[in-house]
């Protein structure tokens, strides 16, 4: 101990600590910092097969370089393709598997099709290679998946009713948007999928960041969700879960109609 | 006091109007359903009365087989209703709560709720099906007039009437002792007051209550003298109530706030979280439209964070819903909605003002706070919005 005290004004210590403090640090960095969970999986020949999957199915829209194509004034109409660059693999992921991408057409909106068109190495191929053009959300972790596990549903159903609700409706129903476009229904959709979207913020969905919603948020969401959906619905008929629109509907016609008919045999002479 | 009036007077037998006349005019008359024919081309003088038609007797009335057969059925009606009743007395306490069960057409119901509902139906509509069945097929159904009899009572039973008044004013001394009669007619009058009061003062403070109105969360807390003291509270995520830095808000993230402390408040949370809800988006400071409102936007918010009040203009309902892309901000009430690029100006819907903007600004630890209140009453119209 002495020894070292007695060296620590040696020109060489100030040299050996600014190294130790740079390896602590970047061990840190290197320990804590954000990174792609895919990253380490991803080869050279994944890169280059998913850029020409990418060439071949997704360029008509997304350009040939994944750079975009030009809005119109509206940014709703035309064969608007976004950049991708800075997308992630998260995102690809999403919009492939749920069958939103490739779009069959133009529209306000790409719909979810439940025929996949690609398989999984196909998607994951385009996946590495959006995420190779710059850094974007990688897929999530499985940690943050573990819904049944580790997720709180009623911490979940507050976060979801002040972000989420809005859109989606509190039984996750879905909504209409402006102009043709729409919130869909969350019932069935994957967990992984749920989570993806709201770090990805696809089409005209907001983004959840990591720092808006922390990942035990969006765990925390997934199962609010997922357990709301498996209670069940004991109301019996849920007209949709639309709320006042179409339960006014199904009594304006049916509960009306109903009165209307016994009043009409109501006034019937009896002979 | 008889009144010959006061007797039914039967019509649709042959009484009631001109008999001769009606056949006189029926002889002429071409019936609608017959066919062709060819007129004269002359109008009667005056169409006849047709008065009400003949009374057609029912098969229960003729035939005491079909009597007994309407007197069955209107029983089984009836019995059924005792059926539905005792079912649900038995399913009230039999089934319990939880149980569900499915049901062809409705899916998941819950079994309790499902079998008290269909007993409860099945015994009320017994009733009145019944009810209706009976007086359809075995109550009289010839049409009757009954005229009104005068309104006016008769003489004496008037005069009888002013001296029952006379002796009570007599007996109980009321016009002769005059501290009773104004004292009771005080304490009479001045009863109904507290309930007044008590409606009247729910109703909100009396003095200028719109007050309430025009301040929020925002504006600080309310001191002694009725002034606030702007503070530059930070935003915060609702619900977390974590405050937020500007490299958070990526652009197309949409955050949902409330002012820093709101949330921790035990009294009044719902009002002051009614008035002061804010949604934050960032866009690109490009996507700003070049008009006096986008300037004015860009410039309140902080490199392309802007933060607008969540309550509309048109009736209060929170605006939630914002698409990333047309950046439209849709209230999901009545479909108004808000260009945030320019101002929130409305360009659908039946909201006629944009939304309140907040000005917001980093304070020197790097996290978003209010550079300033609403600079105007959030939400819908009033009276004295206007006023202050």
């Amino acid at each position: 101990m002495n020894a070292l005290a007695a060296r620590r004004r040696h020109p060489v210590a100030i040299a050996l600590l600014l190294m130790l403090a740079l390896v602590v640090t970047g061990g840190l960095y290197a320990v804590l910092a954000p990174k792609p969970a895919a990253a380490a999986a991803v080869t050279a020949d994944q890169v280059a097969e998913g850029k020409a999957l990418f060439r071949a199915n997704c360029a008509s829209c997304h350009g040939l370089n994944a750079e975009g194509s030009e809005t119109d004034a509206t940014g709703e109409l035309a064969a608007f393709g976004p950049s991708l660059v800075g997308a992630g693999a998260a995102a690809v992921h999403f919009q492939m598997e749920t069958g939103r991408m490739p779009m069959a057409n133009p529209g306000v909106q790409a719909p979810r099709v439940d025929k996949v068109k690609f398989s999984e190495t196909d998607i994951e191929s385009i996946a590495a290679y959006i995420a190779s053009l710059g850094p974007g959300p990688a897929r999530p972790d499985e940690e943050w998946l573990d819904w049944e596990g580790q997720g709180d549903a009623g911490r979940g159903g507050t976060i979801y009713r002040s972000n989420c609700a809005m859109c989606h409706s509190s039984a996750a129903a879905g909504g209409a948007l402006t102009r043709g476009k729409y919130a869909p229904t969350l019932e069935g959709v994957e967990p992984v999928h749920i989570y993806e979207a709201m770090l990805t913020g696809p089409q005209n969905m907001p983004v959840f960041n990591d720092a808006n919603l922390t990942p035990e948020d969006k765990r925390d969401v997934i199962a609010y969700i997922k357990q709301m959906h498996a209670s069940g619905n004991p109301g019996g008929m849920n007209l949709g879960n639309f709320g006042p629109a179409s339960e006014a509907m199904f009594i304006w016609i049916f509960g009306l109609g109903i009165m209307i008919g016994a009043a009409v045999w109501l006034g019937q002479k009896g002979a | 006091m008889t009144d010959t009036s006061n007797t039914p007077d039967r019509v649709g037998s042959d009484e009631g109007y001109d008999q001769d006349a009606y056949a006189r005019d029926v002889s002429t008359a071409v019936r609608l359903d017959d066919g062709d024919h060819v007129g004269d081309g002359g109008l009667p003088e005056r169409f006849p009365n047709p008065g009400m038609p003949h009374h057609q007797p029912r098969m229960a009335d003729l035939n005491e087989e079909a009597a007994k057969r309407a007197e069955r059925q209107v029983g089984t009606l009836f019995g059924l209703s005792v059926v539905g009743t005792l079912g649900f007395l038995v399913a009230y306490f039999a089934v319990p709560v939880s149980s569900t069960m499915f049901f062809p057409g409705l899916g998941m119901v819950s079994t309790s709720n499902f079998l008290l509902g269909l007993c409860l139906g099945i015994s009320l509509l017994g009733i009145g099906a019944g009810a209706v069945h009976w007086a359809k097929t075995l109550m009289p159904d010839e049409e009757v007039v009954e005229e009104r009899h005068l309104m006016r009572s008769a003489d004496e039973d008037r005069a009888r009437f002013g001296e029952i008044i006379n002796e009570g004013d007599q007996s109980s001394q009321l016009t002769r002792r005059p501290i009773i009669k104004y004292t009771f007619g005080a304490a009479m009058g001045l009863f109904a007051l507290p309930l007044v009061v008590l409606v009247v003062g729910s109703l909100g403070p009396l003095n200028r209550p719109w007050k309430r109105l025009e301040h929020t969360f925002w504006d600080g807390k309310e001191g002694e003298d009725g002034t606030r003291e702007f503070v530059r509270l930070r935003l915060m995520r609702d619900p977390q109530n974590t405050p937020i830095r500007p490299e958070d808000v990526t652009i197309g993230s949409a955050y949902h706030i409330q002012p820093e402390g709101l949330l921790e408040l035990e009294h009044h949370l719902l009002e002051e979280k009614a008035k002061a809800s804010v949604l934050m988006m960032r866009l690109d400071p490009a996507d700003f439209q070049d008009t006096e409102a986008g300037n004015q936007a860009r410039d309140w918010g902080y490199e392309g964070i802007v933060a607008y009040s969540k309550i509309c203009t048109h009736v209060g309902c929170p605006v939630g819903l914002y698409e990333q892309h047309t950046h439209h901000l849709l209230c999901p009430c009545h479909q108004s909605t808000f260009d945030v690029t320019d101002g929130c100006k409305v360009i659908f819907g039946p909201a006629r003002r944009p939304l309140p903007q907040l000005k917001i600004t980093v304070d020197d630890q790097g996290y978003l706070v209010a550079e300033q209140p609403f600079m105007e009453p959030v939400g819908p119209s009033y009276w004295e919005r206007e006023r202050r």
